[in-house]
């Protein structure tokens, strides 16, 4: 469990970049943190596991507040996967790469070995498992990154932009995995621009501009609601606008799901027939 | 890192920066020489306060406090060396306890550094990049290494930007950075470095790419939109610089005897 109160953060610089944050997010939770660039979003989730620490207020995770814990700490439950893959690659192998982290943590040499083979597994690559994470493509470093995090099991995952510079086929297999994740029991957090991900994956949305949280509730609430995409600078998902415009017929106005949009007009047209 | 928070440049206006980056170059070297034509701690010490005037109008106090603290460890060990090891060195001819002056010749020394970092740190925090290379270029340095030279000031935020990203990513994997002995410290590092020296010659790539692309090299005669001219402070800039010198010649050759700090403050 996450719990923020009343959070403020101001870089070194003098930048006031979190103003008042209070927030909670329970265990199994999946959380989409929306808002333009600059609103704080990344500098709010690096709080979850203590890479940045409280100007005021304070940030709990599970209960040990991460003023008085160390990041590696934090980290063996909180695993952070960053926007981009080529700021933590180094290793000579892919495996060697997934091991990294578990060998910081301390694990056993029998146990780093199964890890590897089940993150590699899980995510699709073992067949890299010997090449260099510089030859791999994009797509495949951002999976290496994703599995080199999720190899120790963190109970909570978040996730940078996980959207960026993927193709739709690697972002329908991110929307699987997050599925799969959520049926472990895991809490998730994602930080993301792409409405029309959030509108498949429907999570509850944290919406923030210039440092406050402006909306939190369900995807399908937040990101039809003219005023709220607005404040945030926003464009509502493309399902949802085609919705804003016809609700002269009395159609609803808050469906950003394809199947259920589907739905709603075929019985629509039929009801006109 | 905080030593180089004081060369980041910050675009503000002031009559410090707007001051001809050629004259203020021609400046700071005059310090430099001024600076190291004396090891007595008087004169240095003048020397640090002249410049303090230029970072109030410049109103890079801020940035400029934190240059001179990121110097101070470096300055504590020049402190130490130059007493430590002339100390070493006298000791059959001073004896115990060290004399004064001794302490104060390795003030000097540590002030020297000090001047130093003062007035680098002052003309890279008000001297944009692009007037730099606009410096470097009218006093006909060929292009490329002006080109060089400017991108190179320019992506050193940029890296530093990045390198803490990178720290944050490998931190969050569990990597601690001051956990180990002194050689495991090192090897911390790799993590680090290895992503970093990636990126920056992935970046390098693709500036030499987008150079191209934009027909870097076409033409023989480049000539500038903005053109350096002297203005009246900058004239009077040069006054100042030259005045300092003669008189520190002067001093040089005709003060026999600079007073220690130590006889003029009776202790």
């Amino acid at each position: 469990m996450i719990e923020v109160k009343d959070l403020y953060f101001k870089y070194p610089s003098g930048v006031e970049a979190l103003k008042g944050i209070s927030l909670t997010i329970s265990n199994g939770d999946f959380v989409a943190v929306m808002g333009q660039n600059g609103a704080g979003k990344t500098t709010l989730v690096k709080h979850f596991n203590g890479l940045l620490k409280p100007t005021k207020g304070d940030v709990l995770i599970d209960g040990v507040n991460t003023r008085s814990t160390s990041i590696a700490k934090l980290a063996r439950n909180v695993g952070f996967v960053f926007q981009n893959p080529d700021h933590q690659l180094f290793c000579e192998t892919v495996e060697e790469e997934v091991a990294f982290a578990l060998r910081n943590f301390g694990f056993e040499k029998d146990v780093i070995s199964k890890r590897v083979t089940w993150a590699l597994n899980l995510l699709n690559l073992t067949q890299y498992r010997e090449t260099s994470p510089f030859m791999l493509s994009g797509g495949e470093r951002k999976r290496v990154a994703l599995a080199s995090v999720l190899a120790w099991d963190p109970k909570i995952v978040i996730l940078d932009e996980p959207t960026i510079g993927q193709d739709h086929q690697q972002k329908e297999k991110l929307r699987q995995f997050i599925i799969q994740l959520r049926e472990q029991k895991k809490t998730i957090v994602i930080v993301t621009h792409d409405v029309e991900f959030v509108a498949e994956c429907n999570p509850h949305v944290v919406l923030m501009a210039d440092g406050k949280i402006v909306a939190h509730g369900n995807a399908d609430r937040i990101l039809t609601d003219p005023s709220l995409v607005a404040k945030a600078s926003i464009v509502p998902p493309q399902i949802s606008q085609i919705f804003m415009r016809l609700a002269d017929f009395g159609l609803p106005m808050n469906v950003i799901d394809v199947y259920e949009a589907r739905k709603i007009l075929v019985d629509f047209l039929e009801g006109s027939l | 890192m905080s030593v180089f928070d004081g060369l980041k440049f910050r675009r503000v206006s002031s009559p410090i920066h707007r001051l001809d980056p050629r004259v203020k170059f021609f400046y700071v070297c005059i310090l430099f020489v001024i600076a190291v034509m004396f090891n007595q701690l008087l004169p240095l010490i003048i020397l640090f306060i002249i410049q303090i005037p230029f970072v109030l109008i410049a109103g890079v106090r801020r940035e400029w406090i934190r240059s001179m603290k990121g110097a101070a460890f470096l300055a504590s060990i020049i402190f130490l060396f130059n007493f430590v090891f002339n100390y070493i060195y006298q000791v059959p001819y001073i004896g115990y306890p060290p004399p004064l002056d001794l302490i104060e010749y390795s003030f000097a020394m540590t002030f020297r550094f000090i001047v130093l970092v003062e007035s680098f740190s002052m003309f890279f925090l008000t001297t944009s990049p692009d007037l730099l290379g606009l410096a470097l270029e009218q006093s006909h340095v060929p292009y490329d290494f002006c080109f060089a030279f400017t991108t190179a000031v320019r992506f050193v935020p940029v890296l530093a930007e990045e390198a803490q990203t990178i720290m944050d990513a490998q931190k969050s994997r569990g990597l601690e950075l001051e956990k180990g002995n002194f050689l495991k410290r090192i090897r911390n590092y790799i993590p680090i470095l290895i992503p970093l020296i990636v990126s920056a010659i992935r970046r390098s790539l693709e500036l030499a790419e987008a150079m191209e692309s934009r027909a870097w090299g076409a033409s023989e005669k480049r000539t500038n939109l903005y053109v350096l001219k002297l203005r009246r402070y900058d004239v009077v800039l040069i006054a100042i610089a030259v005045g300092m010198l003669v008189f520190a010649v002067y001093v040089w050759f005709f003060v026999k005897n600079i007073p220690l700090l130590t006889t003029l403050i009776p202790l």
